[in-house]
């Protein structure tokens, strides 16, 4: 049977040295829920940096691609027209007038690329319910997720490392 | 742990804990509402919809009620637009500009100057929209396969670049202040506990847990949303005063208007956000968290825009007796002796001298003289809209065509209107989402908290 325990503690500075405290003697910590991001935190665990700016590029990079490729399309191979003596008859000549909505139009993309991304990969989704163990982490709590499954010490050890951290509550659950 | 000096004033006032700050701003939320929200909604929601049947009288009968004629085609209508866009820019340069120069004020005002953003380029919208006259047609505005042609839409022209400017502007605002919002909400919902609002707090939270790596991502996020949105409320702006500086409209057609249109906009939407916030923290007992520092820092921005606005008038005005242009130079002696000199004078005292009264402490620290001074600055701000769109009208070229523009009542109730469906759309903002932005606040405790920094000192 595996065990999950969840340790909470009332500060955020306590939690990052019991986690320091818990990684230094070789335990994996699976998950921290906390109410406002914890700065420094992730190395301690071993959250690894993300990659959503380099997807916001590549979204914004579409984006000025399609834009550059409508405008030459309508501007000027669908229906060139001469506006006010300014012909549109090369995408060259007409490429200053078309830097704002390609400016936009990669905004656009890769704002609500990299949006839709980062919800998609936090599973975070209108209707979807809330995961966390208790639900004063979303106010002032801070709490801990350490797992049987993902260690290799005994759950009596684990449980006595744990207890020697500044903890304020430790909730131990069973689970298959 | 992050520290600050200790001569710094603290941002976060009294001896508050994570709990106190989700207490305070949760709070008003649970419980039940205040007499005066509901006297004040009652009376913005009787002025929107006074401006709803206005809007819809317009709709019906076409455009011809406004009090444009041949001469003056544009008046109050694009005036509205330019004003409520230029409001809605302070909500943007809050959230992302502050952010990216890591100022840690921002955090106080951000979650409602961003919702007076929306809310504001929502009111923007209205007028080119109606202005159409055939709404239903507006769609003819997109890149659409259509029976003429295709015919297309003319990628050359600023009123075309305004069509993605603001739309792109609104939806980036929209999805940058609901990513902020997310994890707020999720605060609500575990607090709480009438099924219905748990209900819909549950699903306006998306199901955040508040877990490390989502708090990666999110800060992530916010960072590359708030560089992308800083060159993209430049850029709107710019776009805006492009309607009027490629025409060849005297006291239109100048180079300088893009960076006086983007400074004017942070100008009145400072003020705006000051109007705003002045009675928010007294009507839900924030003092603690915007009190007397944060509004100097934004009387501090108010008078450096004020200043580049003041500046670019002035430029305006020599330039025109520079370039040797009569056409130019006459612009801006009718501007200032002209049927319109009213308008020109209210604008220059509200906008240039008003905002330097701010160099004395004692006023940009008092609270009342910044809330009187900031709806100064707001009238002034729209005065300055009409100045440049009617005065350059209503007088060109051709002095046979020269006419006059007054405004018709229904002129009148529709920008009357829309200030009341903006404080309808804020006030339920107040009432129903966490005005203060939690998440980002307790980040900040406990290195701009009162009592935390008096620990440190010990």
């Amino acid at each position: 049977m595996n065990k999950v325990f969840h340790v909470m503690y009332d500060d955020d500075d306590k939690l990052m040295e019991a986690a320091r405290e818990l990684v230094g003697k070789g335990v994996h910590v699976n998950e921290v829920y906390s109410p406002f991001p914890i700065h420094g935190i992730d190395p301690i665990i071993g959250v690894k940096r993300t990659r959503l700016a380099i997807a916001s590029f590549m979204y914004a990079m579409t984006g000025m691609s399609l834009a550059i490729l409508g405008m030459w399309y309508f501007m000027i191979s669908d229906w060139p027209m001469n506006i006010g003596g300014k012909p549109s008859f090369s995408l060259f000549e007409n490429i200053p007038s078309f830097i704002p909505v390609t400016f936009e139009f990669s905004v656009l993309c890769g704002a609500h690329g990299m949006a839709i991304t980062y919800l998609l990969r936090n599973g975070t989704l209108p209707g979807m319910p809330a995961s966390n163990p208790d639900p004063r982490t979303t106010d002032d709590k801070f709490v801990m997720e350490i797992t049987t499954s993902t260690n290799s010490l005994n759950a009596k050890k684990l449980e006595a490392a744990i207890k020697k951290t500044a903890l304020l509550e430790l909730s131990i659950k069973d689970v298959k | 742990m992050q520290r600050e000096s200790a001569i710094r004033e603290p941002l976060i006032l009294g001896h508050k804990t994570y709990k106190d700050i989700t207490d305070d701003v949760v709070g008003p939320i649970t419980g039940p509402a205040h007499i005066g929200w509901k006297i004040l909604i009652t009376i913005s929601s009787i002025i929107a919809l006074y401006g709803v049947g206005c809007i819809l009288y317009l709709l019906g009968t076409g455009i011809g009620v406004w009090g444009l004629n041949k001469t003056v085609g544009w008046a109050w209508d694009i005036t509205n637009f330019v004003w409520w866009v230029g409001i809605g820019h302070a909500g943007t340069l809050i959230s992302a500009v502050l952010l990216l120069f890591r100022q840690k004020w921002r955090m106080a005002i951000n979650r409602s100057a961003e919702a007076m953003t929306i809310f504001a380029v929502i009111m923007a919208a209205v007028f080119p929209g109606i202005h159409m006259g055939r709404i239903w047609v507006s769609y003819w505005v997109l890149p659409l396969p259509n029976q003429f042609g295709s015919l297309w839409v003319n990628f050359n022209s600023p009123l075309l670049w305004d069509v993605f400017a603001i739309s792109t502007y609104f939806s980036v605002s929209l999805v940058f202040w609901y990513i902020g919002l997310i994890p707020d909400f999720a605060t609500i919902r575990d607090r709480v506990v009438k099924p219905l609002p748990k209900k819909i707090y549950s699903i306006l939270s998306f199901g955040w847990s508040g877990r490390a790596k989502h708090w990666t991502r999110f800060e992530e996020v916010s960072l590359v949303l708030a560089g992308i949105a800083t060159p993209l409320v430049f850029s709107v702006h710019s776009i805006v005063s492009m309607d009027f500086a490629t025409s060849v409209i005297p006291g239109w057609h100048t180079t300088i208007f893009p960076p006086y249109f983007v400074s004017g906009a942070v100008f009145s939407g400072f003020a705006m956000v000051q109007t705003l916030m002045l009675i928010m923290r007294k009507a839900y007992k924030l003092e603690a968290y915007i009190h007397v520092k944060h509004v100097e820092y934004m009387n501090i921005v108010i008078i450096v825009t004020g200043s580049i606005v003041g500046v670019a008038y002035l430029t305006e005005l020599f330039i025109s007796w520079y370039s040797g242009v009569e056409y130019e130079s006459y612009a801006f002696i009718n501007r200032f002796s002209g049927p319109y000199s009213v308008a020109y004078w209210t604008m220059m005292t509200c906008n240039v001298i008003s905002p330097q009264l701010f160099w004395f402490k004692k006023i940009r620290r008092s609270l009342i003289a910044t809330f009187i001074l900031s709806i100064v600055v707001n009238i002034g701000m729209w005065f300055e809209r009409y100045v440049i769109i009617v005065t350059s009208l209503h007088r060109d070229y051709l002095p046979s065509s020269w006419g006059e523009f007054y405004p018709t009542a229904i002129d009148i109730g529709i920008f009357i209107g829309t200030i009341g469906i903006f404080s309808t759309l804020f006030l339920m903002f107040t009432r129903f989402f966490p005005v203060l932005a939690l998440n980002e606040l307790k980040t900040i405790l406990k290195s701009s908290g009162e009592s935390y920094k008096n620990q440190l000192d010990k």
